[in-house]
């Protein structure tokens, strides 16, 4: 075909020929695209559009060349960039045609600013005027234009500008141009969701607009908004039923039917957020059913985009509230497109079945067959999805078929992404239903030959620890760790050239920490086969220093030969390894010493890593008093860099990126890098051991999150080891193979396949109920680790979640250091907080003509402001009236009794227990106060509180467990709340669970929100130091505020207005400009210069934070929204 | 949300490409050779989605291809989008792309690159489907299509016009045809 295309390329000149004048430039893509077909080697094509680049240079330059001709150029320059070769000047040309040229200019120009420049490019600056220009336009087409470069190419800090003109557009009299907007504030709402948050209203509009196009891209928006918090969205529900219904219906114009179905698209979209507000709700869900089924029935199986409609709506039948006879119907239409001859709808059919066997693993048994067809699939993709499905449903009892169908495919698989997704998945099934020692051993060498040094390194770290740790019992542990050290022997003995190195690490480690155990093998034996690794060119220097390490644990009596081999790579290239030699030698010959450096079978868990570093506090003081200069932490020294700095470009400069993931990179380092920047200290070789082992603790600390990473589709509410465990029944093999054998149609040729079918789908028993209830009890893990207050509680299942591992796994997600500054009883801090109550900012100077009723104005407007329930007031406040029980405050603790604090809002009752919360108002966090009733006339015994957020640091600090609670009486617990990174809102869930008689425990689920003001601060500084700070910060935000007018000095109303709605420290006011300080707990500051700029109060908001002057902004628009 | 569209030909030679999400320059030329290479190698009996390549953000993204004749539609999309809704996308794309420039051909999309970027922002906007009518499609690239006929009678001696262009594909498919034979 394509010398078809060539031959027709060399007849086009004739064609041609009659052109003459202008027509020779409308010739020169011609001609370029003529040159490039007719290449042969990537050579020749980088000459050719070499030397065309430099005509099109010569071009652009000339003044003679016509806007017209211009055009013409931008599509070459187009076409050169396509083909991956850089034109970038031209784009400053691009964005001139933009500028000046009429609307034909106009497209191309717009079109290559789109196609050359990023968001992040600084020639956007150049055509902010332009797009303003043409959103102003008359011209529908130039309107057009503006929206789409908008909606591709505008960072954060441009939106601003447009944010109006765009809005405005939101009403505008032709439907594409409204259409148009709305997705642009869309893309608005996905970068910088706080600057449209005061449109949200006009969204509503666009959904009821007439045009259903226009509603049609409101969805995007809801999807998204409803996506991210659903409960703000439940009342708009029977809208969108509404709409599905008149959809189906056929209201809409036949224009939106595709194919005779009914705007297919659209019902997509409705259909995924409806199952977004359907999930884990009843009385929404209700609302639904009737459409659902009305859905699955009219899409008529007769074209592929009815089957787009169907899987949607399995996927919300499944997703919502259930309902037994929806249910059915879904089953059946997963069989439809499971059983289909068409290859897509084969693929859909398993991945609706991978999302449906975790609440109904029985329909995995109906399609077994089927399963095992695609098993032997020869489309790779379908292969993966199976074994997808197949990870889904594994169990105790199929976990070896399953795992050794999925090593096949690893082995026979060559793409990088797939081994590094599928690998992770083996170790995990592997390390939790592994049957015996010999076949996890064996089978974790199978993960790491094949996914070798692609593996995440939480693979290896995690196999380590479990290693390392063991469970309960010392004897099992041992023989494990044997196993691992025999089947290690045996690889090392045979070819090893091929091993990858991860594998070698790990092999070196055990082989070091565990040789021992193995008393029939010879110690020299074991030498010599880690130095013959030594010797290999393939062997990495990481992984030599790996094998140092294990050469340096195996123990005495073979000094001859850790001599010959330390004296040997004593002169080595590597420092590393030199360094590592030494300690070798030295450790070697002083046994005493390596009794007490490496203490053989020493616990785990007591080791400490000092990460201080205090132990060279002596070194550094020695250093400075040599004439070392001092160190500066990085803010500082870009504080100094800024203060030279002499251009300064105000409203979009960016030039200070302060850089806040650097400090992450540490936790992800393997322990023998850690061990190498330590072993540069004074006594290395026992801070290098320490290190290492304290490092895998660090890894087992992220181990939640990778676990994460490997499940996409999986529910986040769900706990994540929960989850494969409980969709599977605690069947017997036997009763799982009676199941099988009555199968019908066991035609010989399949019987193979039928074999394959009850070793794969054993376990997966007959009653599993619908609804996971979390009844059934997985068999047990086999390698259950040892619980640690690093380790996640929640395998052990909601419903027996003793109070000691709820106390755990609240702990586990804080840091020490929150217990460090949080004592229980410390009425020290709580008078130093005391400082910065709304009193304190009164006093200073600013507030004149204040007395105590103003005073008191300003403490309920501040608990006000921060109201605990705070999303969107209208509809949550009325689920959740504040019943304000005042006595509940006489409560709290002695300490806590001076702090700002929230009125008592009630959270959840039922008829044994009622929840009230308070906040209270710490300096360096907020105090979360819980008040638990009992309502009974009995006592409620084993009391226990779990709090749970995810953006948050929750740390319980008292209380939140007790063995009994009186009849009549109410128990308080508190938490504090560390904020990290700014959120918008912070949703809290959490659950109490007690026992009103032994033995049976209940549970009571409670939520609330919390928002960014409750954990803003003032910060205090005076007038100097507020300037210096000024200039370190790097990131700003402008935006015009609302002023308030009503009374004599608008500056000064709408500050303190602002201060006391969000505790904010106003510095200093000079006429019209006034200065304020604030920050986020006693962290990133905030700093905001407001000015009277004619009725509105020009906000400009600094902050190190990058997302923290959204916020605050976000809250001081709503605050003076609300005054 | 859709992060990229790409058309290539049977050799790989990319024909139009659109990211919605900022790469550098050797990035996107990757992926359009990683792209091409994992979709090249498939058969035409399997299905059209592949789960992602490293490059274009690992497992969260797919690929979802229709094959052409000499040309590959891929698009890029995240899990948001729905598998077979995009499959149908490509085909009211293509149709539309064959309504535009009358039975298109892979030489359309070479002579007309930006004709057919204008096309692909009337469907899709900052990576979101705008509009999947293709009526209405047709109606907006029509629109700016008046404006460029207008200028064209103007200068009717220096560029062919409409007319022109028509005869001339006409021509090149019965070069084809002969070919072909």
């Amino acid at each position: 075909m394509s010398d078809v295309v060539e031959k027709t390329l060399t007849a086009l000149p004739g064609l041609f020929e009659s052109q003459t004048g202008a027509a020779k430039i409308t010739n020169r893509l011609r001609q370029l695209i003529k040159s490039i077909t007719e290449l042969t080697s990537k050579h020749e094509e980088e000459n050719l559009i070499k030397r065309e680049l430099s005509a099109i240079k010569e071009q652009v330059s000339s003044p003679n060349t016509t806007m017209k001709q211009m055009r013409e150029i931008m599509v070459r320059a187009m076409y050169c960039e396509m083909l991956g070769y850089d034109a970038s000047f031209t784009y400053i040309h691009a964005i001139k045609l933009a500028q000046q040229g009429g609307v034909l200019e106009k497209r191309v120009g717009y079109l290559a600013v789109s196609l050359f420049l990023n968001e992040g490019h600084e020639l956007l600056l150049l055509l902010v005027n332009t797009v303003l220009k043409d959103l102003q336009s008359t011209n529908l087409i130039e309107v057009c234009m503006a929206l789409t470069v908008v909606a591709q190419v505008f960072p954060k800090d441009m939106i601003p500008a447009v944010l109006p003109l765009v809005e405005d557009k939101l009403s505008h009299p032709k439907e594409i141009i409204r259409r148009k907007a709305v997705l642009a504030l869309y893309k608005f709402y996905l970068i910088a969701p706080n600057q449209v948050q005061h449109i949200h209203a006009k969204f509503c509009k666009a959904l009821s607009d007439k045009d259903p196009g226009v509603m049609a891209s409101s969805l995007h928006i809801y999807l998204q908004l409803i996506r991210e918090s659903p409960d703000s969205y439940k009342d708009l529900t029977g809208s969108f039923v509404t709409i599905l219904k008149q959809v189906l219906g056929g209201k809409l114009p036949v224009d939106f039917n595709y194919h005779s179905v009914p705007a297919p698209w659209l019902q997509i979209q409705l259909l995924r957020i409806l199952s977004l507000l359907g999930k884990e709700d009843q009385s929404t869900s209700e609302l639904m059913y009737e459409v659902l089924d009305e859905s699955l029935r009219r899409a008529e199986m007769n074209h592929n985009i009815t089957y787009a409609i169907l899987y949607e709506c399995v996927k919300a039948v499944y997703t919502i509230h259930p309902k037994a006879e929806l249910l059915e119907k879904a089953a059946r239409c997963i069989g439809n497109f499971v059983l289909s001859p068409k290859i897509n709808l084969k693929y859909l059919g398993l991945k609706a079945l991978t999302y449906v066997v975790q609440h109904d693993a029985k329909l995995a048994l109906q399609h077994q067959m089927t399963i095992i067809e695609c098993l032997d699939h020869s489309d790779f993709t379908i292969k993966r999805e199976t074994l997808e499905l197949l990870f889904r449903i594994t169990n105790a009892q199929n976990v070896t078929v399953i795992v050794e169908k999925m090593l096949d495919f690893l082995r026979s698989c060559n793409d990088e992404h797939t081994i590094i997704h599928l690998i992770g998945k083996v170790a995990e099934l592997a390390e939790k239903f592994a049957p015996d020692n010999s076949w996890f051993i064996q089978t974790m060498n199978d993960v790491f030959s094949i996914g070798g040094d692609l593996l995440q390194q939480d693979v290896p770290n995690n196999f380590l620890r479990l290693l390392a740790e063991g469970s309960e019992s010392k004897e099992e542990d041992d023989q494990l760790r044997l196993y691992a050290v025999e089947s290690y022997l045996t690889v090392l003995k045979g070819h090893t050239s091929h091993l990858p190195q991860c594998f070698l690490q790990v092999m070196s480690w055990v082989l070091g920490e565990y040789a021992h155990l193995q008393e029939s093998v010879d110690r020299r034996e074991v030498i010599r086969l880690l130095t013959q690794l030594l010797d290999q060119r393939s062997v990495s220097s990481e992984t030599r220093v790996w094998i140092l390490s294990a050469l340096t644990k195996i123990p005495e009596g073979q000094t001859d030969l850790i001599l010959d081999l330390a004296e040997s790579l004593s002169s080595s290239q590597d420092t590393v390894l030199r360094q590592q030699a030494q300690e070798l030698r030295h450790l070697s010959q002083d046994s005493q010493l390596r009794e007490w450096v490496l203490p053989r079978g020493a616990p785990w868990d007591g080791i400490e890593v000092d990460s201080s570093l205090s132990f060279l506090d002596g070194f550094v003081s020695e250093a400075l008093a040599a004439g070392a200069a001092p160190y500066k932490p990085p803010h500082q020294r870009q504080e100094e860099l800024c203060e030279d700095r002499a251009l300064n470009l105000e409203p979009y400069s960016f030039s200070l990126p302060v850089s806040l993931s650097s400090c992450s990179i540490t936790d992800r380092q393997s322990p023998t890098l850690l061990s190498v920047s330590s072993g540069l200290s004074g006594n290395s070789a026992e801070l290098s051991q320490k290190a290492g082992s304290s490092t895998l603790i660090l890894e087992g600390v992220k181990r939640v999150w990778g676990k994460d990473g490997y499940l996409p589709q999986k529910e986040a509410t769900a706990p994540p080891v929960d989850e494969p465990s409980a969709a599977v029944q605690p069947a017997s093999q036997q009763e799982a193979a009676e199941r099988i054998e009555p199968r019908p149609e066991p035609s010989t040729q399949n019987q193979d396949k039928q074999q394959l079918a009850s070793s794969l789908f054993v376990g997966l028993g007959v009653g599993s109920s619908v609804s996971l209830l979390g009844k059934s009890e997985a068999p047990p893990p086999r390698f259950r680790k040892k619980p640690r207050p690093h380790e996640s509680s929640s395998s052990s299942g909601t419903s027996k979640r003793s109070s000691d591992s709820s106390s755990h796994s609240s702990r586990n997600t804080t840091d020490s250091f929150l217990y460090g500054s949080f004592p229980e009883e410390e009425p020290a801090t709580s008078i130093s907080t005391f400082d910065h109550t709304p009193k304190s900012t009164t006093a200073n100077g600013l507030s004149q003509n204040k007395d105590t009723k103003e005073d008191r104005h300003a403490n309920t407007s501040q608990i006000l402001g921060g109201d605990m329930v705070i999303v969107r007031p209208s509809t949550i406040q009325d689920k959740h009236p504040p019943s304000v029980s005042s006595d509940l405050t006489a409560l709290l603790p002695a300490d806590l009794k001076d702090l700002p604090h929230s009125d008592v809002i009630s959270l959840t009752s039922d008829p044994s227990l009622s929840l009230s919360s308070c906040r209270l108002f710490r300096d360096e966090a907020l105090l979360l106060v819980i008040f638990i009733s009992n309502c009974t006339e009995t006592v409620i015994k084993d009391v226990a509180v779990q709090l749970t957020c995810e953006e948050l640091k929750t740390a319980s600090l008292r209380g939140n467990v007790m063995d009994c609670l009186e009849a009549r009486s109410t128990s308080v617990c508190h938490y504090a709340l560390l904020m990290d990174d700014p959120h918008t809102n912070v949703s809290l869930t959490g659950t109490v669970s007690y026992q009103t008689q032994p033995g049976h425990t209940n549970t009571l689920p409670f939520s609330g929100t919390l928002s960014t003001a409750d954990f803003i601060r003032p910060l205090v500084v005076t007038t100097e130091e507020y300037g210096k700070l000024w200039l370190s910060l790097s990131h700003d935000v402008k935006q015009n505020l609302k002023l308030l007018t009503d009374a004599g000095d608008p500056l000064r109303t709408t500050l303190n207005a602002l201060k006391d709605a969000l505790q904010l420290h106003v510095v200093d006011i000079i006429g019209s400009e006034g200065i304020v300080a604030c920050r986020l707990l006693s962290g990133a500051p905030c700093l905001l210069h407001c000015r009277v700029n004619g009725a509105a109060l020009a906000m400009w908001l600094r902050s190190p934070h990058p997302a923290l002057p959204d916020f605050i902004l976000y809250h001081c628009q709503r605050a003076l929204a609300h005054h | 949300m859709i992060k990229a569209i790409l058309i290539f030909n049977n050799h790989g030679k990319p024909r139009m490409s659109k990211f919605y999400e900022h790469y550098t320059e050797d990035t996107e030329q990757q992926i359009i050779r990683e792209t091409f290479h994992l979709v090249s190698k498939r058969d035409e009996n399997v299905c059209n989605f592949l789960e992602g390549g490293l490059l274009i953000g690992g497992s969260e993204n797919k690929l979802i291809y229709r094959h052409y004749a000499t040309l590959y539609f891929v698009f890029c999309v995240d899990s948001s989008e729905s598998e077979l809704g995009i499959l149908d996308l490509i085909q009211v794309f293509v149709e539309t792309l064959d309504k535009c420039f009358e039975n298109v051909c892979e030489l359309d999309l070479i002579f007309h690159l930006d004709k057919v970027h204008n096309i692909l922002a009337e469907m899709v906007m900052g990576g979101m489907v705008l509009e999947t009518n293709m009526s209405e499609i047709i109606t907006q690239v029509e629109a700016q299509g008046k404006m460029e006929k207008s200028e064209r009678l103007q200068d009717v001696f220096v560029e062919f016009s409409h007319q022109d262009l028509l005869d001339f594909y006409n021509q090149m498919e019965m070069i084809q045809t002969q070919l072909t034979r």
